[in-house]
């Protein structure tokens, strides 16, 4: 802590000063000290310190947690037997050379994990796009006027908790195709949380920034620009990350029933071909994946926090 | 110096859950042009709504409101609002929040040059051209009631309506800001009503304290001429006779007439 010291100056002058932040450590004054401090007492030493103390805390607990799970499968494969769960070593190996070519192409049914995963990312991408480009202006309808809010409330409570696969059906019965269906399931299970999470946003823009607004009298367009979508825009973030969370959920579920390319019928097929390791591979890709985009969202979002 | 200002009969009555609620009734009062008033009462006596009303953010219930003989009929940039809270976009820089008042009432009639010259004078006006180009997040708390006034302020409004702007503030950063706000006003010649809950706030600023009584149904209860010389020096008018005799007469009303009940 460095204390702030106030001179004779006025109090105009004081005011008049730049808000300054106070250095984070006053400067140390030169005096003649009778030994050379150890460099672990020093204050930079003892930052030092603490800044690995602060690693190993921040890092120690997630390390043991991955340990312990690798050593719990270990333990599930090995009670199993034969016939019990690939163990991460095996699996290891097959992922190695399961990426060592992820973008070969031996005909429709047999494409690379690469090809897979992009097929899965472009479902997910279009359905979801889509989702935006129709919830985020309906979003803002349903939260700027009232009466549409009224009208869309019942509609939205009432499709909202149905199962995404359930629409599948739908999709192959209106598009008679598969790939137009799974963007469909895709598209009808993500716009809810963009819908409701910018509609609440809308509705929760502080009345003080509407009175700067009314006080200034701006126009339409300027309110839009200026004050309500940037205030909704973190509102907006967050939907948009709920709604890609559920996107990538579905995406497997939707691949599994409609088969041909992606992640999801690359798990159904290596179910199939009996083949586990392949499975368990799966799992993990999509996990990361998800968490890849979820933390990329994240990271975005916090681009357009204010507060 | 003409009627600038005129409220006639004012009245209003909100509806709340629990029935109708009468914030303000009879209130009549007449600000000339360039004056400085200050609204003063016990919180809960309506004198934010007061505010409102001549800002047009509310409109009375009965009663006329008359700036330069037209009646207000709701909020216009003429009538600059510095609120208490600040209400800066955080999402825009000083300069940018400033701006886009700027933009609004001279947007039509001036360069784009000329409306960025207005506005970095508005920030020099409150001694913020340093910090010009910093969201308000990044700056104190003090910084950004002074980035509101620069914005009230570059709007040239015919009435300067100040909203307890100091309220939320500390000692040493209220006694700044005030200081600054009298010399801006001295400078400008704005119009200026501002509601404070500060005794010394409102003898040391205005030409006249009006003294509102305690809600439901609050009026004006007094009105007090401050007839001190200006320019004022705080320092000086701590030794000055007369200030603390107004200033008595200000505590007297909140404290011995008007004592607000205890809950």
């Amino acid at each position: 802590m460095s204390a702030v010291t106030f001179n004779e100056g006025s109090l105009k002058d004081i005011m008049n000063k730049p808000d300054t932040v106070p250095a984070s450590a006053a400067p140390v004054e030169t005096q003649a000290k009778p030994r050379p401090t150890p460099y672990f007492e020093t204050e930079r030493g003892l930052a030092l310190l603490e800044s690995f103390g602060n690693f190993f805390r921040a890092t120690l607990p997630p390390v043991i947690g991955i340990a312990l799970f690798i050593l719990l499968w270990q333990i599930v494969s090995a009670s199993g037997g034969d016939s019990g769960l690939p163990g991460p070593a095996k699996t290891w190996e097959a992922a190695k050379a399961l990426f060592a070519d992820p973008f070969y192409d031996n005909g429709p049914n047999d494409k690379g994990i690469g090809w897979n995963i992009l097929h899965s990312l472009y479902r997910v991408g279009a359905g979801f796009g889509l989702a935006a480009l129709v919830g985020i202006p309906l979003g803002f309808m349903i939260g700027r006027f009232a009466f549409l809010s009224g009208m869309m409330a019942p509609i939205i409570s009432l499709l909202r908790p149905v199962s995404p696969l359930a629409w599948l059906p739908i999709g192959l019965y209106v598009f008679k195709e598969t790939e137009p269906a799974s963007l469909w399931v895709i598209f009808i299970s993500s716009i809810w949380p963009i819908i409701l999470n910018t509609a609440a946003g809308v509705s929760r823009v502080p009345q003080d920034y509407l009175n700067v607004a009314r006080v200034l009298n701006l126009s339409e367009w300027k309110i839009f620009t200026r004050i309500l979508f940037p205030s909704v825009l973190p509102h907006l973030m967050t939907g948009i990350r709920l709604s890609m969370g559920v996107a990538w959920l579905v995406i497997v579920a939707a691949e599994m029933l409609t088969g041909g390319t992606g992640l999801g019928f690359w798990v159904w097929d290596e179910w199939n071909n009996l083949n586990v390791e392949h499975i368990l591979i799966a799992i993990f890709v999509v996990g990361i994946i998800g968490l890849l985009l979820e933390q990329g969202l994240m990271l975005i979002a916090k681009r357009f926090n204010y507060e | 110096m003409h009627n600038y200002l005129h409220i006639e009969n004012a009245k209003m009555v909100f509806d709340t859950k629990k029935g109708k609620f009468t914030a303000l009734t009879d209130i009549n009062l007449t600000v000339k042009q360039g004056e400085f008033i200050a609204l003063i009462g016990h919180s809960g006596c309506g004198k934010s709504t007061l505010l409102n009303l001549v800002a047009g953010l509310t409109s009375p219930t009965d009663g006329i409101l008359l700036l330069s003989e037209r009646e207000i009929s709701g909020p216009g940039p003429e009538r600059a609002v510095v609120f208490q809270n600040h209400s800066l976009l955080p999402w825009l820089t000083c300069f940018g929040n400033v701006y886009l008042a700027v933009e609004r009432v001279f947007g039509a009639r001036e360069a784009k040059a000329k409306l960025k010259e207005r506005t970095q004078a508005a920030l020099e006006l409150v001694g913020l051209a340093h910090a010009m180009h910093k969201h308000p997040g990044e700056i104190s708390g003090g910084m950004k009631q002074r980035v509101g006034i620069a914005r009230a302020l570059a709007m040239e409004p015919k009435v300067l309506l100040l909203d307890e702007p100091f309220g939320a503030l500390d000692a040493l950063t209220r006694a700044g800001l005030q200081d600054e706000l009298m010399r801006i006003v001295q400078e400008t010649h704005a119009t200026t009503l501002m509601v404070t809950h500060d005794v010394d706030e409102a003898v040391l600023l205005s030409d006249r304290i009006v003294m509102m009584t305690n809600g439901p149904a609050a009026t004006i209860g007094e009105v007090l001429d401050v007839d001190l010389p200006r320019p004022r020096d705080r320092l000086k008018l701590a030794e000055n006779a007369h200030y603390h005799h107004l200033r008595g007469q200000v505590l007297e009303f909140l404290y011995q007439k008007h004592m607000k009940k205890a809950a």
